[in-house]
């Protein structure tokens, strides 16, 4: 097959797929963390991509320090770093509420590029291995490729989490308490619901689902302090092409944006790494509020 | 003037209640009391202060001094939602029914604050029959009228048994006005306290037990309603209708 002067081969192009829903796995993660933590709290969390990283380097030393393995790491992580966000909200976030986002946006900006310049102080810029568990070593042959067991099992995961969450948010009581809220918390808050503790556990909710990716990364790529503010400005272009705050456009945005790049690596590789850009200016240019968002 | 002993138990006494927004001071110490069972009905122009009144007692301002006591109990510092776990439930005047919520989500989402329960889901239904069919439909598709019932049945759920309704017949048509009247009339008979904020005077005037007048963010007068008639001339002039 050829297409763009490229000549394609089909194992060329089922590759480029599997690497495309992997990275889709975790645009779809960490974008939605952030459309939890927007509709919430209308915080676009610039620190993200450094809880992400803190996610990985938290599995790390749980393992390197204490020994707890890759499946304590998948839960614990998220919890510590969770606890990290909530402590982040209380100190900080809800001292600029009612203020312009702008100052939300600039303090978590600030706080990425201390937490990552404290990570990079330590370990230097270059990474540290960790393991594949080998309960998820190996690769299955599916005929016409290999399909490395690790890969697969971060797509199952991501749309795991990604599915239940939405599954939390639209189809339960918490869920409809964080809907309501979103649309006027106080009316929320005079109906009796602590509303003030409900924006701090959301935000830790967001965060521990970037430290979920962290740790579902930290086997395929190394775990570096740089690694957060690579994926970020991606992650970044998903959440504006799938709507501010829209929890269904950010999962579905993030995996179809994660098989486009992959898409365009095989078919186009020199705008692979643009392709994810040019796709929001459209977006922006034809719907502003995003693919899924609702206009303002 | 009523002694305040002839009648039952006070249920909400306000004293002294100043209330801020921002840099504007809207309330300059307003004082009412609300007895067990009665409905209460605040009247006064628009900008009076009315809907303030009901939002500095819920703790919804962004400053108030004074004296707020429910059943006994100081308010003044109290955190909106831990007001409204002592049993006061407000339904505000643009009714905030959530758009994103389904009607029944809606009707369920306020926690109930009582250990005995509300009003049970069947007797919500019976007075608003129409929410029944509705309650698959979302929360932004719904009439004035539906909007008004179900903001009312929502807080009826709760267990709350003090309830402060701000102009309920706002916008209305009146085949509804009368459904909302009944229902009210009928909260009074269960025992319900009722603080009612109401620009139709007629419709308040059947169902309150007494009338506070505000001017300028103050009560400048209280009466019961056996006393209206005599007060027809001054508040004619009071309320500009």
């Amino acid at each position: 097959m050829t297409l763009f002067g490229h000549v394609v081969s089909l194992p060329a192009l089922y590759g480029q797929l599997l690497i495309g829903l992997i990275n889709g796995s975790f645009y779809a993660l960490l974008s939605l963390g952030l459309a939890v933590i927007f509709g919430m709290l209308q915080i676009v969390n610039f620190a993200h991509g450094a809880f992400y990283m803190m996610g990985a380097f938290a599995a790390y030393f749980l393992l390197k320090l204490t020994g707890l393995n890759y499946w304590f790491a998948l839960i614990l992580a998220p919890l510590i770093i969770g606890a990290v966000g909530a402590v982040v909200e209380r100190l900080f976030l809800k001292r600029l509420a009612g203020f312009d986002p702008l100052y939300s946006l600039l303090l978590t900006f600030g706080l990425a590029l201390v937490f990552q310049g404290l990570f990079q102080n330590y370990f230097g810029a270059s990474g540290m291995p960790y393991a594949i568990p080998k309960e998820l070593s190996g690769a299955w042959n599916l005929g016409f490729m290999f399909l490395p067991v690790y890969r697969g099992w971060v797509i199952v995961a991501s749309m795991a989490v990604c599915f239940g969450t939405w599954l939390v948010i639209e189809r339960t009581k918490l869920g409809a308490y964080l809907r309501a809220a979103t649309e006027n918390p106080t009316m929320v808050r005079a109906f009796g619901v602590n509303v003030p503790r409900m924006v701090t556990l959301t935000y830790a909710f967001g965060v521990a689902l970037a430290a979920f990716a962290g740790v579902l990364a930290a086997p395929i790529n190394q775990v570096r302090p740089g690694m957060g503010v690579d994926i970020l400005a991606v992650v970044f272009a998903v959440v504006v092409i799938g709507g501010m705050g829209s929890i269904l456009g950010s999962i579905l945005t993030g995996f179809v944006l994660g098989v486009l790049e992959g898409l365009t690596k095989v078919f186009y590789p020199e705008a692979s790494n643009t392709v994810a850009f040019v796709i929001m200016a459209i977006v922006l240019l034809v719907r502003p509020s995003g693919l899924f968002g609702r206009a303002h | 003037m009523l002694d305040a002993s002839a009648r039952s138990t006070t249920v909400l006494d306000v004293k002294g209640l100043q209330a801020w927004y921002n840099e504007s001071h809207i309330l300059h110490g307003v004082d009412l009391d609300v007895g067990e069972g009665e409905v209460v009905t605040l009247l006064g122009r628009n900008g009076a202060g009315k809907t303030t009144t009901l939002k500095a007692i819920m703790g919804i301002v962004g400053k108030r001094s004074g004296s707020v006591a429910f059943n006994g109990q100081e308010m003044i510092r109290l955190p909106i939602e831990r007001i409204a776990r002592l049993g006061v439930a407000l339904c505000p005047e643009e009714r905030a029914i959530f758009a994103s919520l389904t009607v029944k989500e809606n009707l369920f989402l306020p926690p109930q604050i009582a250990r005995t329960g509300g009003m049970s889901i069947e007797r919500i239904y019976a007075l608003f029959p129409n929410l029944r069919e509705r309650l698959s439909s979302g929360g932004g598709k719904l009439s004035g009228g539906e909007q008004q019932m179900l903001a009312i049945a929502r807080i009826l759920r709760t267990g709350a048994r003090f309830l402060m309704l701000d102009e309920p017949t706002e916008g209305l048509a009146p085949v509804i006005i009368e459904q909302i009247g009944r229902t009210i009339a009928e909260l009074k008979r269960e025992g319900f306290t009722i603080l009612l904020v109401e620009q139709n005077f007629r419709f308040a005037s059947t169902l309150a037990d007494r009338f506070f007048v505000m001017e300028h963010g103050r009560i400048i007068d209280t009466f019961a309603s056996a006393e209206l008639d005599g007060r027809m001339g001054m508040l004619h002039e009071a309320l500009g209708v």
